[in-house]
């Protein structure tokens, strides 16, 4: 239990995932105008998120792994096919994204109207994948772990979109010079979070 | 005529159509491996080689394409590729491929790629795409190869792992040099960004946004 909690406030807070390793920075950037938007994008992303780590982590564990498909028979047991997780794990995340996208579309039309033009654009951000990607790397000891720290990730991603958000609905108001307007200011305030997200790197949970 | 049509289509992407720095497609690689030249240089080796590759594939493929599920399409394809450029990197500069880690699969992700695709690919001849693709692989190339220049310059004083700043000026060696830590931790690579996007916006005024 201990160390679902550190996992959790771990992937939210020190190895967040825009902060720490820019993943999603393409949406980050194009989506954060409004907080309303960044809203629908962040929860659309932290759905699509505890929905495909669990399933890839499930398909890295008994299909892609070195001699994961020894459940099926003992002669499989050498086989390595972690060459393919890439291509598994994007199928995955295209194919859930279509399929959620239809479900909410039927189910919950309301949802759809604001989640919905996100959700095309989330099979694409890296953030997702990344999150698999990192799921496998490090070896996550079960199931339960891995779903945590993509909800973890997700919740990261969101808090981070959220806040930039909120502060370039401020800075429509202030005087930036005419270059740095828009992506270039951006990045910058982006940093600036980013070093206040650093006072969480060498904490130990 | 249409000779200097395909070099505008080859050039655009280096400076004035950049994807990465007018564009702002791609960010998440760029801003990742760049702490150091050398990954810096193997990642946009290896976008060239796939956003060129994807979009001559795409593009002979681009009439037999059903438009619903053209998204899966590329992205299969481009995941294709990107194992091959993977195992290719395994195979002969593997320090480099760990320190990347995740980013080589992320190009799979990588919007500049699925971007010059959708926008590019799905609806020219094989031979301009090759030529886009080539060209906005270098123009993302040449952004990173910038911001690694001063990252590695200023965070570690070395380029490509080799020693720039002279010893005898370090601090801890009677001089008056340090390194700056933060260039190589990540939001100074944010900054380093913005502060290239500010530069070449102020030369192309056209560029700047309202």
């Amino acid at each position: 239990m201990e160390n679902l909690l550190s996992i959790f406030v771990k992937s939210i807070f020190i190895d967040n995932m825009v902060f720490a390793f820019f993943f999603g920075m393409c949406s980050y950037i194009a989506v954060s105008k409004t907080v309303k938007t960044a809203m629908g994008l962040g929860l659309a992303v932290i759905f699509v998120m505890i929905v495909t780590v669990p399933i890839n982590y499930l398909l890295n564990q008994y299909v892609l792994e070195p001699g994961a498909l020894a459940w099926i028979s003992p002669d499989l047991a050498d086989v390595d096919l972690s060459f393919l997780s890439f291509i598994i794990f994007i199928a995955v995340i295209a194919s859930i994204v279509q399929l959620v996208e239809m479900v909410v579309e039927k189910f919950a039309p309301a949802l759809y109207s604001s989640l919905g033009i996100f959700l095309p654009l989330i099979a694409v951000n890296c953030a997702i994948l990344g999150g698999s990607l990192f799921m496998q790397e490090r070896a996550y000891s079960n199931i339960g772990e891995a779903s945590v720290f993509a909800l973890g990730s997700g919740i990261g991603w969101w808090l981070a979109i959220i806040g930039i958000a909120a502060i370039r609905e401020k800075l429509t108001y202030s005087n930036v010079p005419a270059p740095l307007k828009g992506a270039g200011i951006t990045f910058i305030v982006t940093g600036l979070m980013g070093m206040a997200f650093m006072i969480f790197m060498g904490i130990q949970l | 005529m249409s000779g200097k049509k395909n070099k505008d289509i080859f050039l655009a992407p280096f400076s004035k159509d950049n994807p990465v720095i007018v564009q702002i497609l791609g960010i998440c690689s760029a801003l990742a491996v760049t702490a150091k030249l050398e990954p810096a240089f193997v990642m946009a080796l290896s976008v060239i080689a796939v956003t060129t590759l994807a979009n001559f594939v795409i593009s002979l493929l681009r009439n037999t394409i059903p438009p619903r599920i053209r998204i899966i399409v590329q992205l299969v394809v481009v995941a294709a590729l990107v194992i091959l450029v993977d195992q290719v990197l395994k195979a002969f500069v593997y320090d480099v491929s760990k320190q990347l880690s995740v980013f080589v699969g992320l190009i799979i992700t990588n919007c500049i790629i699925m971007g010059r695709l959708e926008a590019f690919a799905m609806g020219n001849k094989p031979f301009p795409s090759v030529l886009d693709g080539l060209g906005s692989g270098i123009g993302y190339g040449l952004i990173l190869i910038i911001v690694g220049f001063f990252r590695e310059l200023l965070g570690s004083g070395t380029l490509w792992g080799f020693q720039i700043i002279p010893q005898s000026w370090y601090a801890a060696n009677g001089g008056f040099y340090e390194n700056n830590g933060l260039m190589i931790l990540p939001p100074m690579a944010l900054i380093v960004f913005g502060i290239i996007i500010w530069v070449h916006r102020s030369r192309n005024k056209e560029l700047q946004e309202k």
